[in-house]
Parts: structure tokens; C-alpha cells; sequence
């Protein structure tokens, strides 16, 4: 019973974190709302057992909320000020169909008629998980790798401020470009930093049951 | 690999936790206090940051016009947050006040929450020097997180475990430390930086008229140095549990063995921070990303073959 | 905490999200739309694997919608910086030269 009270409470969190994220007028605050509402189904996720994955979950969401907060402030102004900021379109429309679409769930998930459980979840599930991604499931630790270090590389491609086609810079760019540089360059390690540490995550499943997991993400890094 | 027995403390555990904490954190700062005089030639100063807490107690907490109250002391009371519940994992001894399946991956998320209470600090005061403190912090966090997440696989990948207790208790026959330096290495200056000691002061640098500490006073500004030392003496836990074998050693219980080691690092780290500079805080990122990660991944290559080959065996 | 409990709670916040990106006009507020259905998504597809299949090979299901929510970050963010940067904006109209 405390366990149904604890989950309905994340539950209301989570979507009340999520509305405030478009109604809040900070930037900072509609950030940090959306970071309240990971946070708060990472928790719904420890509780099903899912203990690598909700701390995963929690660990990734508030970095990338860090991170997003820097990026909504460069593109949005800086007042921290309660500013209203209300830029929608089509409200109606978006409404609509938000809540069309919700109702139209509620009543598939009430009235559908749900399969028996195929029974407990047993063992070490953090081990099995790492197991499942190196045995059975390896297709899947195939393919992320390349797509997330692909990823890590576009997107520094796409951010960097010299642009797609200048070459690189053998000899210093002098002061006057200096801020772009520094600034691309973080800006480009901010997109880096999401793909990159997701790319870890996978790792820290892998590593903790077979050393040679370790071996493959890490050749898969570099 | 015999798993670690930690036993669960029941319900008064977590103020037992707390305590010891604030036990350490102050034991740090006075000696913080004790080298700042001998330094500049006084004698005495371990009742320094006593002195100062109540200074700012007394203070009247100001803030500036228009500022987001909510997020800043989220912010300033978060750190403090963060090093408790970092704490709750770890094994002191035999104790532990949780014993989570994922402690190590749950040490990393909550310094990870610390990114977003550094910055919150520094956006809820309304002020641009604050500001700057706060995207200073979050470009020197990218910098170390990378190495500092290869550096925890690496304990992790030869304890076969994500569990405190098992880390702990896969040091019976050597410490890590021998034969994992560099990850050890790396896991201090990841302390030393989440925690914004030196050489990773920048976000509360003189430069920018103390960064995220500019316009925090009274209780706020307590908050925040508290969270500093708090997150240094969490660190210390850590490493101690990670890589200098946790609890053991002769004739003494394990408990006190592992406050001695803890505090003992503690103080080395803080008498260390007095010799290193403060590095800028686009100096980290290309050797962290350049020097760090191949190395600290050579690392971790060399712990997966040993693990492997001492399993097969 | 029954199935139907947790679906619905992921159906809503799949459907704020929804909200979200249908409705704004800033880029970045659109992308949290985006990564609230995704959030959605995470909650009942972990529900799933709870309830009705708790085996250890449906887990991997939810590391694949993590890299994916990752994936679509990293590259959303890099092509907003990219649209400033270019047109000195960050709205979304002012990027549908392909729309109708």
C-alpha cells in the first residue's frame, strides 16, 4: 500500500512538472520543471525494480537539463525576471488534440483486456541486463555504439562556428576570433557531452559482468 | 568474488550518517582554517569556520532585486543534499544506511544533480557575475565527467559489481589503488572539481567577484561553503570505499578504520589544495578529453584483462 | 500500482507532451515537448515490461529509447545552433521554407 501511494504521488509530480514546463514564464524554471519530471519517473522506475535503469535515467536527464538551460538562455535572452511568455500557435488545435488523444488512451487502457503476467522478475537484474546486451540482445550494443559516436561527431560538424567547409586551421586564428572559437568549442562539447556520456551509460551495463564489454564500448568510443 | 555483508541500519541510521558527516566536513574545514593561519603567520584558526558559520548566521540574508528566490536556494541548500544522499550508500564498515544494487551509478547521479544545484546558485541571484560562476561550473563538469565515469568502471569492472559492499569487499587481497592509479588519480581531481575546490575554483574565482558565491550572504552563503565541504568529505568516503579498501585493517573495528582513512584524505586534500593554482576554465577540457580519456581508458583495458584472466584461471 | 495505473500516467505525459510540441514556436520548446512523450514512452514501456513480462532481455528496450531520446538531443540542439546561427532566430516558422 505504501508502495501504490509513493507511485501515485511521482505519477502526479511527473505530469505536473510536465504542464508547469509550458506554463512556467522562466526559462530556467521550464528547464528545470522538465529535469523535476525525469527525476520523478526515474523514482517511479527504481520502484519497478529497474534500479540501473531509473538511477541511469535520473543521472542522464538532470545533465541534459543542465545542459538545455544553458541552451534555452543563449537562444531565448537572458531575464531571469518572470517575463511572460506565452509564444504558441494553433493553441486550440494543440489543446485539442492533446486531450482528444489522452482520452482516446485512457479508455483503450481501461477497457483493453491486459495479458496475465508471465511471472516475477527474478536474479540480479542489473547483471542480467548486461548479460542480455552482450549474449542474446548484442545487435543492439552493435548498433548504438556507431550511431551514438556518429552522433557525437555531426553534431560537433554542425555546431562548429568555422562551418562545415573551411579546413582546419593550421596556423592560430588571431584574438579578434577567438570568442567564436571558445564559444563553438563549447558549444559543440555540450552536444558532444549528451551523446557521449549516454554512450558510457551503455557501458557502466556492460562492464559489471563481462570485462571484454568494456573492451568493445570503449574501442567503440575512440 | 564473495559478496560484501553489510547489514542495514534501521531507521535512526540516516541522522547517524548525517551526523558523521557534518563530523568530517567540520574536521575538514578546520584544518582548512589551521593552514590558512599558519600561512599567514597566526597561530590557532581550527575554530575559524566555527567562528564564520556563526557570523553568517547572524548576518541578514540579502538578495537582489527581481531574484529567482526559489531556484537560488534549491541551488545553495542542494549541495549539501547531494553529499547526504551520496552518503546513504556508503559502507562504512558494515553499516550502510541503503544498500542499493547500483550504489556506484547512484554516487555518479547525485553528483550530477550537484551540476544543476551549481547552476542554480548561480541563475537565482539575478546577477551576471553569479552567472558566469554557474556556466564556468558547467563547462569544467564536462570536462571531468567522461573521465570521471571511466575511472568508477574501472573498481566496478574488477569487484563484478555495481554494489558498494562487493566493491568493498574485492579489496581483501590488494587494494585498488595499487594497481588502478590512474583511476584513482582521476577520481581525486573529479572530487576535487564537483566539490569546486582547487585547482577548480574558477566558478567562485576573485576574478568574478566570487562567481557563485557573489551575492549569496547570510544562511544562503553558509549553505553553499557547507555544501563544498560536505561534497569533499563525501568524496574522501568514496575514494577511501573504492580504492583504499573500505574498512580493513589491523586491530581496530572497520568503522573506525574507514573514518581514519577518510579523514585522513580529507586532510590531505585540503592542506594539497593550498600548492596547486587555479586552472581557467577553458584550460580542462582538451587535456581531459586529449590525455585523460585514452588514458583513463588504457586504464580500464588493463583491469578488463587482468579480471578476465583471474576469473579464467 | 497496477498496470493500468502506470499507463495512464505515461499517457499523460505523453499527451503534455504532445501539447508541447505541437504548440510552441521556440525550437528548444518543442524539443521538451518532445522529450516528455519520450519520457512517456520510458514510463509504459517499463510498466509493460513490469506487469506483464519481467524477464531480463525487456530491459534492453528501455536503454534503446534512452539512446534514442539522447541521439535526437544531441542533434536537435546542434540544428538550433545551427538556425541561429544562420538566421539569427530560434522560432520555428522562420525555418519552413519546405512547408506547403
Amino acid at each position: 500500500m505504501p508502495e501504490a501511494i509513493l507511485f501515485v504521488v511521482l505519477a502526479v509530480i511527473a505530469v505536473a512538472a510536465g504542464v508547469a514546463v509550458f506554463r512556467t514564464d522562466s526559462m530556467a524554471r521550464a528547464s528545470y520543471a522538465l529535469a523535476v519530471s525525469f527525476v520523478a519517473v526515474g523514482l517511479m522506475l527504481l520502484q519497478f525494480r529497474l534500479e540501473y535503469i531509473g538511477v541511469i535515467t535520473v543521472l542522464m536527464m538532470v545533465m541534459e537539463m543542465a545542459v538545455m538551460a544553458i541552451f534555452m538562455i543563449m537562444f531565448m535572452g537572458m531575464n531571469p525576471a518572470l517575463m511572460p511568455m506565452d509564444m504558441v500557435h494553433s493553441k486550440k488545435l494543440s489543446a485539442g488534440s492533446a486531450i482528444g488523444l489522452f482520452l482516446l488512451l485512457t479508455a483503450g487502457i481501461l477497457l483493453a483486456d491486459w495479458p496475465e503476467s508471465r511471472g516475477p522478475a527474478g536474479g540480479d537484474l542489473t547483471a542480467s541486463l548486461g548479460e542480455a546486451i552482450m549474449e542474446p540482445k548484442m545487435l543492439v550494443m552493435l548498433v548504438i555504439s556507431p550511431v551514438l559516436f556518429a552522433t557525437l561527431v555531426s553534431a560537433l560538424v554542425l555546431a562548429n562556428p568555422r562551418g562545415r567547409y573551411s579546413t582546419y586551421p593550421l596556423v592560430p586564428v588571431e584574438d579578434a576570433d577567438d570568442d567564436g572559437q571558445g564559444k563553438g568549442q563549447d558549444h559543440s562539447g555540450d552536444s558532444a557531452g549528451h551523446a557521449a556520456h549516454s554512450a558510457h551509460g551503455m557501458d557502466h551495463g556492460a562492464g559489471n559482468s563481462d570485462g571484454h564489454g568494456q573492451h568493445h564500448g570503449g574501442g567503440g568510443h575512440q | 568474488m564473495t559478496p560484501g555483508v553489510v547489514q542495514q541500519l534501521p531507521a535512526w541510521g540516516p541522522l547517524v550518517a548525517l551526523a558523521a558527516l557534518a563530523v568530517v566536513a567540520l574536521s575538514g574545514a578546520m584544518v582548512n582554517g589551521v593552514l590558512a593561519a599558519r600561512f599567514s603567520g597566526r597561530r590557532g584558526g581550527g575554530f575559524a569556520p566555527i567562528a564564520e558559520a556563526a557570523r553568517l548566521l547572524r548576518q541578514r540574508r540579502r538578495s537582489t532585486v527581481a531574484a529567482d528566490e526559489l531556484l537560488r536556494r534549491v541551488g545553495v541548500a542542494g549541495l549539501t543534499v547531494a553529499a547526504a544522499l551520496k552518503v546513504a550508500v556508503l559502507p562504512v564498515g558494515a553499516w550502510v544506511v541503503s544498500d542499493l544494487a547500483v550504489g556506484l551509478v547512484w554516487f555518479n547521479a547525485m553528483d550530477v544533480l550537484v551540476w544543476a544545484f551549481v547552476w542554480l546558485a548561480g541563475w537565482g541571484q539575478n546577477s551576471v557575475f553569479p552567472l558566469v560562476g554557474g556556466y564556468r561550473f558547467l563547462a569544467l563538469a564536462l570536462a571531468y565527467e567522461l573521465p570521471l565515469m571511466f575511472a568508477l568502471t574501472a573498481p566496478a569492472v574488477a569487484a563484478g559489481s555495481l554494489r558498494m559492499g562487493d566493491i568493498v569487499a574485492a579489496q581483501e587481497g590488494l587494494w585498488f589503488v595499487v594497481w588502478m592509479p590512474v583511476a584513482f588519480v582521476v577520481f581525486l581531481a573529479a572530487v576535487l572539481a564537483f566539490s569546486l575546490q582547487r585547482p577548480f575554483t574558477a566558478p567562485m574565482s576573485a576574478d568574478i567577484t566570487g562567481g557563485v558565491t557573489g551575492e549569496l550572504s547570510g544562511v544562503d552563503r553558509l549553505l553553499l561553503l557547507t555544501g563544498r565541504y560536505s561534497l569533499l568529505s563525501a568524496g574522501a568516503g568514496f575514494a577511501v570505499a573504492l580504492f583504499l579498501g573500505g574498512g580493513s585493517g589491523p586491530l581496530l573495528p572497520d568503522w573506525l578504520w574507514f573514518l581514519g582513512k577518510t579523514v585522513v584524505l580529507l586532510w590531505l586534500l585540503v592542506a594539497l589544495r593550498r600548492r596547486i593554482p587555479q586552472l581557467r576554465p577553458e584550460q580542462l577540457m582538451a587535456p581531459a578529453w586529449v590525455v585523460g580519456l585514452p588514458v583513463i581508458l588504457l586504464q580500464v583495458l588493463v583491469v578488463a584483462v587482468v579480471t578476465i584472466n583471474g576469473r579464467s584461471s | 500500482m497496477t498496470l493500468e495505473l502506470a499507463l495512464i500516467a505515461a499517457a499523460a505525459l505523453f499527451c503534455v507532451g504532445l501539447y508541447g510540441a505541437l504548440s510552441q514556436q521556440v525550437v528548444v520548446m518543442v524539443m521538451m515537448g518532445l522529450e516528455l512523450m519520450l519520457n512517456g514512452v520510458i514510463l509504459a514501456a517499463a510498466a509493460f515490461w513490469w506487469f506483464l513480462a519481467p524477464a531480463p532481455d525487456g530491459q534492453v528496450l528501455l536503454l534503446v529509447v534512452i539512446a534514442a531520446m539522447t541521439v535526437e538531443m544531441a542533434m536537435g540542439f546542434a540544428v538550433a545552433i545551427l538556425l541561429h546561427r544562420s538566421r539569427q532566430t530560434d522560432m520555428t516558422e522562420m525555418a519552413s521554407d519546405l512547408a506547403g
